[in-house]
Order: structure tokens, then C-alpha cells, then sequence
């Protein structure tokens, strides 16, 4: 079904674009001076930062769970996921909610960025593959890196990103 | 044509299901030699259904089987043949048989013929056995061969080739009188006629006397009759069958063709031996039954093991839905009637503003109510299935016991239905294995000789009380004590309540059995039972008395859905305690904390020493005012069968909570077993008091 669907957008944007079958679109966000991109058909919604519930014991960057119309939501804070330094949250800071994993294994969980800024379509062979970042950023979120307008900006794999927390679940 | 029939399977098997669960109770409650009719059609009824259903999609295993179990019903229903105790094994056996052939064939499995056939044979040799000494209209053929190999189960089975190959001359004479209306019901001879010729050679013989004349005649109604001979070796069954869907629209009569007769006749004397004989094949043919009930057991394992598997859908009473729907009906009326005092809302408005939403209130208590209400379920569900597991192990042990439902209406949550049942019948076990004596036992002990567990289910609070009662021998404290000095389990020094000593009972590995047996000792000890109730949110107790009998009485929560909280906090952050684990709240004072080895500390209930565990720094929680380390309040709960003391820093209040699950989306947190959401839309965590137990430890 979101199978479907995801098409169905895609060659809905495709055609606005008078591109080719190949465009994807991005939400980028900000973190500090870093722009990403997430596949906008896993964003559920775009809300405003409001007080989680803490969780105990867990790592810091799982800043809790909140109340989205009755589910029980994870709240990450892609800042501190990513190792960047911390900021006080303004009410600018936004929580974008993203829908992982497929078919009847669905999860929502929400990422603290720092802003929305735009919806970039992007043609499939524009993406580079990701270099290796070092330190920062794990290599295995980046689907890839696009350049749009002079600015880097990379692109995150959300399955991936859930994936990691489970592993670490598995750890625990 | 291409219509996907498996879609409809999972009905299918529901229906069979329970179809068997009255055909069950229904040969269990038959009381030999006061039948009631009614009890017969009802069993009859399901039985029919399984055999259409199952023909329909076509399961032509369980139908043909169901086929003879029909028959043989049949029979009883019109008083052609008494109902025995050995049928009613045999037919009990029966149901067992194709409850397993209808979960091997929902699971996609082989069938096990080999099961099939014994029962199977069993069946018919009951069909064949007892009618052939009747002066019943049962046609002869199919009982001529039985005289010499009546005598053992096994023989019947070497017989049965036999009968397949009888000779041509072997067959029906049919006599097919149709009624006026049968062509108006939409069947045609013709085509019934084309069935009957692919099981042998038909002649049919037209009567065509009654047609009246040309002037009269009504080309809707029939009036022609047949006289058909089939040349074949099948059984009567299997030419009714064909005959099924108009033998409410004609007269039909059946006769063998002459050559059984024949092969009676030369040998008079044997007949009348036979009739002599009927009884010990009869005794006989109960061995079957018996194999069945003892290989119950497994049987029903596998099918507990299957439920939760097959049980995804639900039957809601029809009452239950409309209720549901007169309630979202007022909602609607509410919201409409808010709606229209908000659109110009003026000051004066306010008193029916608030009459409105007092309504809304009410209105939404009493759907969520309604919505909860649609996952309960009577607990008879679970008691349904008890009746048989008594009979049988108490006919298996040769003890007399009646078992005695009360309160089996009483409704509970679906999956608490669902996760019951596996306890209960370990208790039920132990109850009919420990609990209740033999006969002779019992009389010497001024006791009936029928023993009585009673199964009671009752409403308490907001819990549901399960209560199993035997009169029994009881539980013996000083054999429960020493053998637990014997394991080491406890010191010889500790002087225990007499409560403790049964608690006994549930630690691993104690068994004061003298000997295990199949019945119970299966490797679920009585620890996995208070697991598993524990798990529920519930807990166990027992009370019993030596020589008298033991109760075992298991309180559980109505549905898993919704609990009872304390709320607590501690620091900014809000906690739900459960309520069913918080034996009390007291406030801390500075003479009640003690240290114990500088670290851990424990506090004094009245004579206890009860391990404290810190909330605020078990969680890390930094937040709010950093309370002195003796203030806030201890709530003393009960996890992992120890006392221990919860320190938070204020109670708040007590709510019923709706259990949300944390791992839908995020991942299971230690020492939190859910999370719900507040009245204010905040979430709180719902506190795991074992796993926090254990947490602590760490």
C-alpha cells in the first residue's frame, strides 16, 4: 500500500517537475551549520517542540516519548544522535515526524532539528555516494549526498537510522 | 467460479470449532438412560453443519468422517438405537478426532490417518455392532458380514476390505416417489439419476400411472415415481447422500437386493449366537474411547498451543454492537448540540456550555465503557472445555468426581480468556490427580464417594475472581514443610504461617507428589502457573484445610486494557504504580532509614526490614527540587514475591489508566512495563515492579 503510494507521489512530483521518473524529494533540515535531507514521503508530520517525557535509562539523545493522538512516540534529538553540540530548544526548533520500516511493521518516532528549510526534488543519478565522514556522522545513515544550489546536503536513510536503535536495544 | 473460498476458512474453522464444543458438552451432559431429545439434535445439528461446511470446502476427509458420526446420530435421534455409555465414548472420541483433523488441516498439515482410521473404525464398528441385532429398518448388508468378526476391534478392520469387494449382485433397491412440488424446488431427477449411475449400474423401472390427463396435467408438477435398482457395493449413506437435498420433497425407500439376505440365511444359528454375542464386542469396542481420552491431554495441548494463532477474530453479542452504536449516536448529538452553542456564543451561554460538555463527559465514559465491553468475554469459554478433561482423567484415575460450574457468564477480558486457560487446567489437574481421593478413600473418611471441584468465577471490584474448590484431602502442612527442608528450600529453624507454608507450593521444583504421573508433574510446576498469572496482573492463593479440601482462589484484573494506578512523582516526572502491587504508602521519618553496609539501605515496617529502592536515582532523575534524603514516601509493593520499598517524592492520586505500549514504536524500557497517557495529554510511564526489583539488585 505505502508502496503504491510512495509511486504514486513519485510520479506525481515527477511530473510537476517535468523531470524524469527519477526525481525524489527531500525535506532538508538544519542541524547547527549541516543540511539533510530525509525522503519526504516517510515524513508523517512537522510539529513544534514540546516537553517528552523523560524515559530512564537510556542514551541522552532519546529525549523521551510525548503523545501523538494516543501513540506512544520516541522523541530523538538528531543534534546529540549525531554528536553536535547541544543547543536550547527555541520555539523554533521543530520535531519532524517520520514513519520507518514497511507494511504492518511501521514505527513513527520524532527528530529534534533545529529548522526546516525546503523541499528539494532531486534526480537519482545527481546523488553521490557518501564519503567516509570519520568521526561525526556514521557512515551507514547517509544514503548519499546531493549538492543543491552550492549547499551539501545529506541525505538520511530512516530505516537506518530506527535500525541503529535497535541494535542497540539488542545490546542492552 | 473464481471466488477465493480460503477467505471464508477462518469462519469455517470457527464454526467447526465450535461446533464440537456443543457437540462436546452435549454428549457430556447426555444422561444415559434418560435421553433427552433435544440434547441428541442439538449434537445431530452440529454435526450436520461440519459435514456441509466441510463438503463445501471441500475437506472431504472431515466430511466423510462426520458423515458416519451423522449417521450414527441419526439413528439415535429417531430412536432407532439406544444411546450407550460406549457410543457416547465413541462419538466423544470422534470429536477429539476431528477437532485434530481440522487443526492439521487449518495448519496446513497432514491429516493423520492413521488416527483417523482407528477412530474411524471404532465409529463404524459402533454403527454396525449394535444394530445388527436390532429389528431396525438398517438394511442388512452392511451388518450380513459382521457375525464371525464381531468379536474384536481388530478383526472389524481386516473386515472392512472385504466388504469393498462384495458382489455385483450386491446393491439397492430404490423406490422414489417424488411429491408434487419436487421440480418446483429446482431438482431434477434426471441429474440425481446421473449421480446414482457413477456409483454402479442403475435400471430404472418409470411409473407413470398417476399422470392425469393431458387436460389436468401441470407441467410444474411431477408425477411420475421410479423404481430404481443399483447394482454396487456402497453403503446406504452414500445413496441417501445423493438424495440429500430432496428428501424433504419425495418419498423415498430403500431395500438391499436379495443376495445379503441370502448369505444370512444359510446359517440361521449363528444369527441368533450373534445377537448373544453383541454384548462383549460392545465391551469391547469401548478400548478405542478409552486410548482416546487418555491421548486427550496432547491433544488439547496442541490445541491451546494453536489459539492464539487462530483466535485473532472475535464474536461480539449483536446486544453489545447496537449498545455501541446507540452510544456513538448520542455522542454525535452531543458534539452537534456543542457545535451549535459555540457557533454565536455569547456569556449566557455558558450554563448550557457546560451542561453540554458535562453530557460529553458522560457520553464518552460510557462508550469507552461500551467499546471495552466488546472485548469481554464469558469466562465460560475457558469453563466450556473442563467438563471433558474431568470426565475423562476421572474415569482415567477411577475416581468419581463432578465438576460444578458457577458464575461461568461472568465476563472478562479476551486476552485474559486466552491466557488463562493453560493455568487453570494445571490446577484443575492437580485438583482431580492430589487433590480429590479414591472412592474407597474417601468413604473411610466419612466423605461421599463423589467428589466435588467446583469451578466458580465472580466479579470483585475490578477484579475477576476465579475459585477452584475441592473436597479433597487437602494440602498437609507438616509433609509441605518438611519436604521443603528436605529440598533445602527452607531452614528447619524458620518458623513459617501457615499461609507461607502453602506458598510453598509454587516454588520451582517442589513436588509433593509421591509419584508423577501423566496427569499432572507434566513439567509445568505450579511456579509457571503463578508466572503466568502474575503476568496477568493477578496472584494466587490458597486456602485449605486437612482432610477437608482445598480452595485456590486467583484474582485477576478485567482486562489487560486498563489498570488501576497510583500516580507518583518524582522529581517533575510522573509515575504509575500499579495499584494491584502497592500493599501500602506510609510517609518516611529519619528514624525509620537504616544503612546497611554503607550503601544499601532498608527502612523498618513494623517488624520488618524492607530494602528501600530511590526512584530518583534508580531513573537518574535530576529534575525538580533535590529532596532531603528523609523526605518524601515510601510505597511498599510487592514484586518477585518480596516486600520492598519504593521511595518517591510525593503521591498524587489514583487513577485507571490505559495501558499504551511503549514497544509499538520505541523499544522496551527496564523497569517500565508501559506507558499511558495523562488527563492533561502528557505521557506517564508505567512503573514494572519486579523488573524494577530486579533493576535495584543490579
Amino acid at each position: 500500500m505505502s508502496q503504491e503510494n510512495e509511486t504514486a507521489v513519485v510520479e506525481h512530483a515527477a511530473v510537476t517537475q517535468k523531470g524524469s521518473d527519477n526525481t525524489i524529494q527531500y525535506l532538508s533540515f538544519v542541524l547547527g551549520k549541516e543540511e539533510y535531507g530525509v525522503d519526504i514521503l516517510r515524513v508523517q508530520e512537522i510539529r513544534s517542540w514540546e516537553p517528552v517525557s523523560r524515559v530512564p535509562n537510556v542514551p541522552a539523545y532519546e529525549k523521551g516519548v510525548v503523545n501523538l493522538r494516543g501513540a506512544i512516540v520516541p522523541i530523538i534529538d538528531l543534534r546529540e544522535r549525531f554528536t553536535l553540540s547541544k543547543v536550547e530548544y527555541t520555539p523554533l526548533t521543530v520535531v519532524v515526524v517520520l514513519q520507518t520500516g514497511n507494511g504492518s511493521n511501521t514505527r513513527i518516532m520524532g527528530v529534534v532539528v533545529d529548522s526546516v528549510s525546503d523541499v528539494i526534488s532531486v534526480e537519482r543519478n545527481e546523488i553521490q555516494g557518501a564519503p567516509d565522514f570519520g568521526t561525526k556522522v556514521s557512515n551507514e545513515f547517509i544514503n548519499g549526498l546531493v549538492s543543491v544550489s552550492e549547499r551539501m546536503v545529506m541525505l538520511l536513510d530512516v530505516d537506518k537510522l530506527l535500525t541503529i536503535e535497535n541494535n542497540e536495544q539488542s545490546e542492552l | 467460479m473464481s471466488i477465493d473460498m480460503s477467505q471464508f476458512h477462518q469462519v469455517f474453522f470457527e464454526e467447526c470449532f465450535e461446533g464440537l464444543e456443543a457437540m462436546e458438552s452435549g454428549l457430556l451432559s447426555l444422561d444415559i438412560g434418560d435421553i433427552d431429545s433435544e440434547v441428541i439434535n442439538t449434537i445431530f445439528r452440529a454435526a450436520h453443519s461440519i459435514k456441509g461446511g466441510s463438503g463445501t470446502f471441500g475437506f472431504t476427509v472431515v466430511a466423510g468422517y462426520t458423515h458416519i458420526m451423522e449417521t450414527l446420530l441419526d439413528e439415535m435421534r429417531d430412536g432407532r438405537r439406544q444411546v450407550t455409555k460406549p457410543a457416547v465414548d465413541v462419538l466423544l472420541g470422534s470429536v477429539d478426532c476431528l477437532r485434530e483433523m481440522l487443526t492439521s488441516i487449518q495448519n496446513e498439515e497432514d491429516v493423520n490417518a492413521a488416527s483417523v482410521a482407528k477412530h474411524q473404525t471404532a465409529l463404524e464398528a459402533e454403527l454396525n455392532g449394535t444394530a445388527g441385532g436390532g429389528e431396525h429398518s438398517v438394511p442388512a448388508h452392511e451388518f450380513a458380514p459382521a457375525p464371525a468378526p464381531v468379536v474384536t476391534a481388530p478383526s472389524i478392520i481386516e473386515e472392512q476390505p472385504e466388504e469393498d469387494e462384495i458382489d455385483e449382485e450386491q446393491g439397492w433397491k430404490i423406490s422414489f416417489c417424488p411429491y408434487l412440488n419436487l421440480l418446483q424446488t429446482g431438482n431434477d431427477p434426471v441429474r440425481l439419476f446421473r449421480e446414482l449411475s457413477k456409483l454402479g449400474e442403475l435400471t430404472s423401472n418409470v411409473n407413470i400411472q398417476d399422470i392425469p390427463p393431458f387436460s389436468e396435467l401441470e407441467p410444474e408438477e411431477c408425477n411420475i415415481s421410479w423404481e430404481l435398482k443399483l447394482v454396487s457395493g456402497v453403503l446406504e449413506a452414500e445413496v441417501r447422500e445423493i438424495f440429500s437435498f430432496v428428501e424433504d420433497d419425495c418419498a423415498l425407500e430403500f431395500a438391499p437386493l436379495a443376495k445379503p439376505k441370502k448369505v444370512k440365511k444359510p446359517k440361521p444359528a449363528p444369527v441368533i449366537i450373534e445377537e448373544v454375542k453383541v454384548a462383549p464386542p460392545v465391551a469391547e469396542s469401548a478400548p478405542p474411547p478409552v486410548v482416546s481420552a487418555a491421548k486427550k491431554p496432547p491433544v488439547e495441548a496442541d490445541a491451546s498451543k494453536n489459539a492464539p494463532k487462530a483466535s485473532s477474530s472475535i464474536r461480539v453479542d449483536t446486544d453489545k454492537i447496537d449498545t455501541l452504536i446507540n452510544m456513538v449516536g448520542e455522542v454525535v448529538i452531543t458534539q452537534s448540540m456543542l457545535g451549535l452553542i459555540g457557533e454565536n456564543f455569547s456569556m449566557d451561554k455558558v450554563g448550557q456550555l457546560k451542561r453540554g460538555l458535562a453530557q460529553l463527559e458522560r457520553h464518552t465514559r460510557d462508550l469507552q465503557q461500551s467499546v471495552m465491553n466488546i472485548r469481554m468475554l464469558p469466562i465460560s469459554f475457558v469453563f466450556s472445555r473442563f467438563p471433558r478433561l474431568v470426565h475423562d482423567i476421572s474415569t482415567k484415575l477411577d475416581k468419581k468426581i463432578t465438576l460444578k460450574l458457577v458464575g461461568e457468564n461472568t465476563e472478562v477480558d479476551k486476552a485474559v480468556v486466552e491466557l488463562i486457560n493453560d493455568p487453570l487446567v494445571h490446577l484443575i489437574r492437580n485438583s482431580l490427580d492430589h487433590g480429590i481421593e479414591m472412592p474407597a478413600d474417601r468413604i473411610a473418611a466419612g466423605k461421599p464417594e463423589m467428589g466435588t471441584i467446583e469451578l466458580k468465577a465472580y466479579h470483585r471490584g475490578g477484579h475477576i475472581v476465579i475459585e477452584i474448590v475441592d473436597d479433597g484431602r487437602g494440602l498437609d502442612k507438616n509433609k509441605l514443610l518438611s519436604k521443603a527442608i528436605e529440598k533445602g528450600l527452607v531452614e528447619e529453624s524458620v518458623i513459617m504461617s501457615e499461609k507461607q507454608i502453602f506458598e510453598l507450593i509454587f516454588m520451582p521444583g517442589f513436588s509433593t507428589a509421591e509419584q508423577l504421573t501423566d496427569i499432572s508433574g507434566r513439567g509445568v510446576g505450579m511456579d509457571v502457573v503463578r508466572r503466568n498469572i502474575q503476568s496477568l496482573g493477578g496472584n494466587i492463593d490458597i486456602i485449605s484445610e486437612l482432610g477437608k479440601g482445598t480452595t485456590i482462589a486467583i484474582h485477576l484484573p478485567l482486562t489487560l486494557a486498563i489498570l488501576d494506578g497510583q500516580s507518583v512523582a518524582v522529581g517533575d516526572e510522573t509515575y504509575i504504580v500499579p495499584l494491584v502491587s502497592i500493599i501500602e504508602s506510609i510517609n518516611i521519618t529519619e528514624k525509620m532509614l537504616n544503612k546497611v553496609a554503607g550503601k544499601g539501605e532498608t527502612f523498618k515496617l513494623r517488624n520488618e526490614y524492607l530494602p528501600i529502592i530511590r526512584m530518583r536515582e534508580i531513573f537518574n532523575v535530576k529534575s525538580g527540587a533535590a529532596t532531603k534524603s528523609n523526605e518524601g514516601v515510601i510505597v511498599v509493593v510487592e514484586g518477585q514475591g518480596a516486600l520492598c520499598g519504593f521511595l518517591v517524592d510525593e503521591l498524587l492520586g489514583q487513577q485507571q489508566v490505559v495501558i499504551k505500549s511503549l514497544e509499538a514504536n520505541y523499544r522496551r524500557v527496564e523497569g517500565v512495563s508501559g506507558a499511558t497517557i495523562l488527563g492533561d495529554g502528557s505521557v506517564a510511564l508505567i512503573l514494572d515492579v519486579p523488573g524494577l526489583v530486579r533493576l535495584s539488585v543490579r
